[in-house]
């Protein structure tokens, strides 16, 4: 049996969630890989990965931007005499992998969560509320992966072959106007080892980022807010952390000020150590939180990063 | 230009979805139900096309139970023109629904098909996808604008940021928070869309197969997290977090 992973990269550098996609795509069968609109590097990148056996290069104008509706006839034509393809639930996946599923008439499994068997795997419905373990009578799967919840494959050690694919040269109707990205020295939310995360209790975007930003400084940590925070404007949607913002998983989750609504926790409790800070001892944050403290996090915040 | 919009009817987003005992689902029994609120943001979204001219009809359509023609009846009351129920009691995967919004596309030739991105109860994010792959449509999915001239600029909520992509029409968009704050339905316009036209048709008037791909073994409850020790100060937080290996 042969998986096809689609390597998720900026056109530069593969991204960690390819490794984990990999990891879940190795009990499957044996992992092909294809990097559509990537050049050289991310080839060679892909090659190195531990596990793999074989790189599917594609590239030329219409996958440049890795839209859609140019990927998925690139992947559908890979999918002859193939099994499985698995693609990171991330903004890239989630856009290109349904569309594969429909051109493969196949219903796809959406956000695993771990593989029982070839055929049959667990994913979270309702917001995390509920585990559903479902099988795919499917001839073919199309599955995307919840990236937290798999080890990341090792990026080097592997050495598999390289073969180029026709990229095609329909654009579908679709062309890439432009990229604003969110400019961060900090590390990405859904790679950082750390993350301080702000709720509604800031007041104010001012206090939110006067208060929050010298802790993650000082901690080398990314910054998440909830979606409380982002509705009242404290800080951009890409800071959202919850089930319909980023799902994360670092190895110290700090909620500040954070009550602990469902849809946020379904997006962080994966995290390995929790810490919770908030002035309400009852909120639920506390049930989930492996560490709390309770109090003002005016005082608090200030504090702690001094004390740190 | 006519639109299309998408709606499901869904566990209300304030309800706390409770795992049956005998592990086969969610239990919906006397569970307050609502319009998905992805799209909501669709038919809103909509309706400001048309209150900017651009859009000229809305037909809102929805594929479930009988009980979906209240989900409709929202979408009227809000500003949508007409709607289509779909009716069945399977549970439609999105594969399906595609399918048939497919052939619905191809008898009412919009220029636009607006869905939420994903609903709140399976939380697939793929309806529209799949949708825009059957029609042979280009996608503007995760939405937090969009522009529509002779073409649609849509600009998307992505993992890196913000991404702008222009579509030829007809093209398929999926909707995201940021997107708009949908209205509600005012009294007046509830009683309206009371008399506004809604056609009740099968699965199998458009030809579409709506058995499941997917089978449900077991739904359960997810692990739970054990709520660990609470610190009495700044200072004991500290010391714990050295102890994780942060911050020495």
């Amino acid at each position: 049996m042969s998986v096809l992973v689609l390597v998720e990269h900026d056109g530069g550098q593969i991204k960690d969630a390819t490794l984990a996609t990999v990891t879940a795509a190795s009990k499957l069968g044996e992992v092909h890989v294809l990097v559509a609109g990537g050049n050289e590097a991310v080839t060679q990148a892909a090659s190195n990965i531990a596990g793999v056996a074989r790189v599917y290069a594609a590239s030329g104008p219409p996958l440049d931007h890795q839209l859609a509706e140019a990927v998925a006839p690139v992947v559908a034509k890979l999918m002859e005499g193939r099994d499985a393809f698995l693609a990171p639930a991330t903004t890239t996946g989630k856009n290109i992998a349904p569309r594969v599923a429909a051109l493969l008439d196949v219903m796809q499994v959406s956000d695993i969560l771990s593989v029982e068997g070839p055929d049959t795997f667990t994913r979270p419905i309702y917001a995390g509320n509920a585990i559903a373990t479902v099988k795919s009578n499917d001839p073919k799967k199309v599955i995307t992966v919840r990236t937290t919840a798999f080890e990341k494959a090792s990026a080097e050690g592997g050495s598999a072959s390289v073969e180029q694919v026709d990229a095609g040269s329909d654009s579908g109707g679709s062309s890439f106007v432009s990229l604003e990205a969110s400019e961060s020295e900090r590390p990405e939310l859904t790679s950082a080892k750390v993350i301080v995360s702000g709720g509604r209790a800031f007041g104010s975007s001012e206090q939110f980022h006067s208060l929050l930003d010298p802790l993650a400084d000082k901690l080398g940590a990314a910054v998440g807010a909830s979606r409380a925070a982002v509705d009242a404007g404290y800080a951009p949607n890409d800071y959202q952390v919850g089930q319909t913002g980023k799902i994360v998983a670092p190895q110290v989750y700090i909620a500040i000020g954070i009550s602990g609504a469902i849809q946020h926790l379904a997006g962080m409790k994966d995290s390995k150590t929790i810490v919770a800070i908030n002035k309400d001892e009852e909120a639920p944050i506390f049930q989930v939180a492996d560490i709390g403290l309770v109090g003002d996090l005016f005082k608090i915040v200030p504090e702690l990063t001094e004390k740190l | 230009m006519k639109l299309l919009v998408a709606v499901k009817r869904v566990i209300d987003f304030n309800v706390k979805p409770r795992v049956k005992m005998d592990g086969s689902g969610v239990d919906l029994a006397n569970v307050k139900m609502s319009m998905n609120p992805f799209d909501e943001i669709a038919v809103e979204e909509a309706i400001r096309l048309k209150e900017k001219g651009v859009a000229t009809e809305i037909v809102a359509v929805s594929i479930g139970p009988a009980k979906a023609q209240e989900t409709l009846r929202t979408a009227l009351a809000m500003g949508a023109d007409r709607a289509i129920l779909v009716q069945t009691d399977e549970e439609v995967e999105p594969l399906a629904v595609a399918k048939v919004l497919a052939k619905i596309a191809e008898e009412e030739q919009p220029g636009m098909i607006i869905l939420g991105k994903q609903a709140i109860d399976d939380d697939n994010n793929a309806t529209g996808q799949m949708l825009a792959a059957l029609l042979g449509w280009p996608q503007g999915t995760f939405a937090s604008k969009i522009e529509v001239s002779d073409t649609a600029t849509v600009t998307r909520e992505v993992d890196g940021g913000l991404e702008t992509v222009k579509l030829n029409l007809p093209a398929v968009v999926t909707t995201d928070l940021r997107l708009n704050e949908p209205r509600y339905a005012s009294l007046p316009n509830i009683m309206k869309a009371k008399s506004k036209p809604l056609a009740t048709k099968s699965p199998g008037d458009y030809g579409v197969d709506v058995a499941r791909r997917l089978e449900t073994i077991k739904v359960t409850e997810p692990a739970k997290r054990q709520a660990g020790i609470k610190v009495g100060s700044v200072d004991e937080l500290v010391e714990r977090l050295h102890g994780l290996g942060i911050a020495k």
